[in-house]
């Protein structure tokens, strides 16, 4: 990675760190959920759009992550080593998981993903002990002081949300990016060429496991109360499909891009049809798969200079 | 419970499980999209008989072939306005759109019809069959509801498994779903067989909730269980295949029977995603090995 | 000289039925061998079953040495074994220059994307590819995707290749610009199987001939005396060929 682009990327980082300051509680949580959703987007991208598998375990990851630093919490682990260990609880499973699935194609890659978030649902829906089950799990929160609690939670998810970006910009210029577009085009001619596909393709579906669970981590510590039918929603693994299809897979910022636009119009239905939102967001659905699958990116097709500069630098 | 109680429980809820299938693994065998819509559209037959019995009194299955018919015409419009334009797509794109849809559909019906559950009680209640009536060691009981709802569920099957045999149009879809470019080569309007089989999958969908109504509790909230099951029968028989929709229909609820039994019933799905999850690693082309298609 | 490549007594079966049974082979390395034979008869086959894309149900293939019947796909790439496909098989949305750096990145020790692309020109200008470098691979023609299929299984640095029908849809002019390429690539020391319909390509280029027949093996020997073999005339060459073969020989 050039050295110019880690400063930009670090400067954007700081700059967003001060916004808080200047604007109103609502505003930072709004924020908070785009940086969330934005995370799991480039999580997303990692295995669905650089790698071209379809999965749909985004959900399984969040919840995952989300349970296990919440009972961490409850049992008075400290909220950064918590989520830490969330993190941890889903690596070691998306690295055993995906060593188990990542060997089926297309549809039943697909089926399978979009099951284990509804077994470990279920799972956790019955270890009431453990988990208090359908009634939900409370987590402690850690201060009562609500600017404080929002600036804490804006800043865990930005950083998580750049972390994810650097983590997808090196992915990008690396070998490791190599291979998984390789692994995307054409796996066998990958294979008979000397690429690990099975190593690289259990790599990416890692990074996406862990900073899917990471969120999870900071989103339960955020709402301070997590229910098995919130966590393990099949819309937290659908958005981010949406959102890096609307921006462009397999890109860079793509992902971020879909997720700020699908959120603005999210937010403007949400705030209007509260009975209808979901139909309404199916509409949403329905309208992108049809008429942008390739990405919002594609559609500027202007001939400045500096928007096809942007473009190659994006599309790396 | 004893053992043949449990048995004729799975077997009787497998007949209906099979139907509940059927239509969702031609679909998927067929045409290559997986159907987010089928639990929805179990719930809207389901409602269309529970609402025609409510205010006009018409036994269900009086109303079951008009929804039948109703359905179909639904999923071949359906199919062919908006779903058409996917086909080929990828997996990711055709799924994403099916979910889009229901998400819609969803919506709907819940605006419609609450989340509350209904039952539709008939007006004469069919009774119970006691089989240590005609057979003395068999201590098994068969409410008699569901003995005809599996025995039409079953039929409905047998009749899809003969119409993809017997029928010109049905023997079209079949080559459809082997080549279907080769079945396009031979004249067959392969668009218009893709409209008939989504019809068909929607068709079955309406039947089975037509069915599902008389004997359980409904709401809209079901459909995502629906679905979940039709999943796992159709990686259990394999995609596309009627005998596998049976087999694996029978599997499903034989399992569902006896796990209810040892674990307790609020344990069934469960069960019955692990047991495919397990299968999916394992043996993916299901348990009677026919090639899926990928 | 020790052998290259031994296979003893592979088998594969496809649900019941026997695509290659009992084939026994040794090769030399520096030997260009032909592998015949009609269609359906496992020639491809074999050649997944060597270079691992499914592995046999019986017998072993040892390579240099290594037992390699086990091995992943990848792995027997890293051990020197490459192999182009009869349906051509490119990375449609890389470049023709990426196409091949792939193969030089992921086969070769300590390679940056650089170092891999600087190989890869390299392989491009060997076969005839360095002015298309950056189009991307969905554009190329049949005849170029071809050259393209050497030039990726060139940059892994070889000991063997596989070349499964590599002249096929190619026009007179093309095919002898391919036996050119495969002779220089032979004269670099890579042994090479190939597998042909063409009977003058592989009477050209080949002191050997392998002969395929319902998964078995008939017929195994220096070219002339293959080809005037009666089993492998009757399976395969046809009467009206051996007879012309007879006749250009003895010219």
């Amino acid at each position: 990675m050039k050295y110019s682009t880690l400063l930009l990327v670090i400067a954007c980082f700081l700059a967003l760190l001060l916004v808080p300051f200047g604007v109103g509680n609502y505003s930072v949580r709004l924020a908070t959920t785009v940086f969330l959703y934005a995370a799991l987007a480039l999580s997303w991208n990692l295995i669905g759009g650089f790698a071209g598998y379809p999965s749909f375990a985004t959900s399984a990851f969040f919840g995952l992550g989300a349970y296990v630093a919440g009972i961490a919490q409850h049992h008075g682990v400290p909220m950064a080593g918590a989520w830490m260990i969330g993190t941890m609880a889903c690596g070691i499973f998306s690295i055993g998981f995906g060593a188990a699935i990542l060997r089926l194609k297309g549809h039943y890659f697909a089926v399978a993903s979009l099951i284990v978030a509804e077994v470990l649902r279920e799972i956790i829906n019955t270890s009431t002990s453990l988990t208090g089950g359908g009634m939900g799990l409370n987590i402690p929160v850690f201060t009562s002081n609500p600017d404080l609690f929002g600036r804490i939670f804006y800043s865990a998810m930005l950083a998580l949300m750049f972390a994810s970006l650097l983590m997808t910009i090196w992915v990008s210029q690396s070998k490791t990016g190599f291979a998984l577009r390789c692994i995307q085009q054409n796996e066998d001619a990958a294979n008979v060429l000397g690429v690990n596909t099975t190593g690289y393709k259990i790599l990416a579906f890692a990074l996406s496991g862990c900073i899917a669970g990471t969120a999870g981590a900071i989103y339960g510590s955020w709402v301070s109360y997590i229910d098995p039918s919130d966590a393990f929603d099949i819309l937290i693994s659908v958005k981010p499909i949406i959102m890096t299809l609307l921006g462009g897979p397999g890109t860079i910022l793509g992902p971020i891009v879909g997720a700020v636009v699908f959120l603005m119009f999210e937010e403007l239905v949400w705030r209007n049809f509260m009975t209808i939102h979901k139909g309404l967001l199916g509409l949403i659905v329905v309208g992108l798969i049809l008429f942008l699958p390739t990405g919002v990116l594609q559609i500027r097709r202007s001939n400045s200079r500096a928007w096809s500069q942007m473009r190659a630098w994006i599309a790396k | 419970m004893l053992v043949p109680q449990i048995l004729a429980n799975g077997l009787l809820l497998g007949g209906l499980y099979a139907c509940i299938a059927v239509g969702f693994s031609l679909v998927w065998g067929v045409t290559n999209i997986i159907n987010m819509l089928h639990g929805s559209f179990i719930v809207v037959g389901a409602y269309a008989a529970f609402f025609a019995y409510q205010t006009l009194g018409i036994n269900p299955f009086v109303t079951l072939p008009v929804i039948a018919a109703l359905m179909f015409g639904i999923g071949y419009l359906l199919q062919r306005t908006v779903i058409r334009r996917v086909i080929g797509a990828t997996v990711l794109i055709t799924l994403t759109l099916t979910f889009g849809l229901n998400l819609i559909l969803e919506n709907a019906l819940l605006v419609a019809f609450k989340a509350d559950y209904r039952k539709l009680n008939l007006a004469h209640p069919l009774g119970v069959i006691d089989v240590r009536d005609y057979v003395d060691w068999l201590d098994v009981v068969v409410p008699v509801d569901r003995l005809v709802c599996t025995l039409v569920a079953v039929i409905l099957v047998v009749a899809v498994y003969l119409f993809l045999r017997f029928t010109n149009i049905g023997r079209a879809v079949v080559a459809v779903r082997m080549d279907g470019r080769a079945a396009a080569l031979m004249g067959v309007e392969v668009n218009h067989i893709y409209a008939i089989t989504f019809g068909i999958g929607a068709a079955i969908a309406g039947a089975t909730g037509t069915l599902l109504s008389v004997i359980f509790p409904i709401s809209p909230l079901m459909s995502s269980s629906f679905l979940g099951k039709s999943f796992v029968i159709c990686v259990l028989g394999g995609l596309g295949s009627v005998p596998g929709v049976l087999v694996g229909g029978l599997t499903l609820g034989l399992v569902e029977s006896f796990g209810a039994a040892i674990v307790g019933s609020e344990h069934s799905l469960t069960i019955s995603f692990a047991l495919l999850l397990l299968l999916m690693v394992v043996r993916p082309t299901g348990l009677m090995g026919t090639r899926a298609f990928q | 000289m020790s052998a290259l490549l031994q296979l003893h007594d592979v088998s594969k079966s496809f649900a019941g039925v026997r695509a290659v049974n009992k084939v026994s082979l040794t090769l030399q390395p520096g030997e260009i061998v032909g592998l015949i034979g009609p269609n359906g008869a496992g020639k491809t086959t074999l050649v997944n079953l060597i270079t691992g894309v499914f592995p046999a149900s019986e017998g072993s293939i040892v390579f240099d040495g290594r037992v390699i019947s086990k091995m992943a796909p990848h792995q027997i790439a890293w051990a020197g074994i490459a192999r182009t496909f009869q349906v051509v098989q490119p990375f449609p949305d890389l470049s023709v220059l990426d196409n091949v750096a792939a193969g030089a990145m992921f086969c070769r020790e300590d390679q940056t994307i650089d170092t891999a692309r600087a190989i890869a020109m390299e392989c491009l200008e060997f076969t005839g590819l360095a002015a298309i470098a950056n189009n991307p691979g969905s554009t190329l023609s049949l005849a170029n995707r071809k050259k393209l299929e050497l030039a990726k299984s060139l940059a892994t640095s070889p000991r063997l290749l596989l070349l499964d029908e590599v002249n096929a849809g190619l026009n007179p002019t093309e095919i002898e610009n391919a036996l050119k390429v495969i002779r220089a690539i032979a004269d670099r020391g890579i042994t090479i199987i190939l597998i042909e319909h063409l009977m003058k390509v592989v009477t050209r280029s080949c002191s050997r001939v392998v002969v395929l027949h319902n998964g078995e093996l008939i017929s195994d020997g220096a070219t002339e005396t293959v080809m005037r073999d009666e089993r492998v005339v009757e399976a395969y060459l046809g009467p009206k060929y051996a007879a012309k073969f007879k006749l250009e020989a003895t010219q």
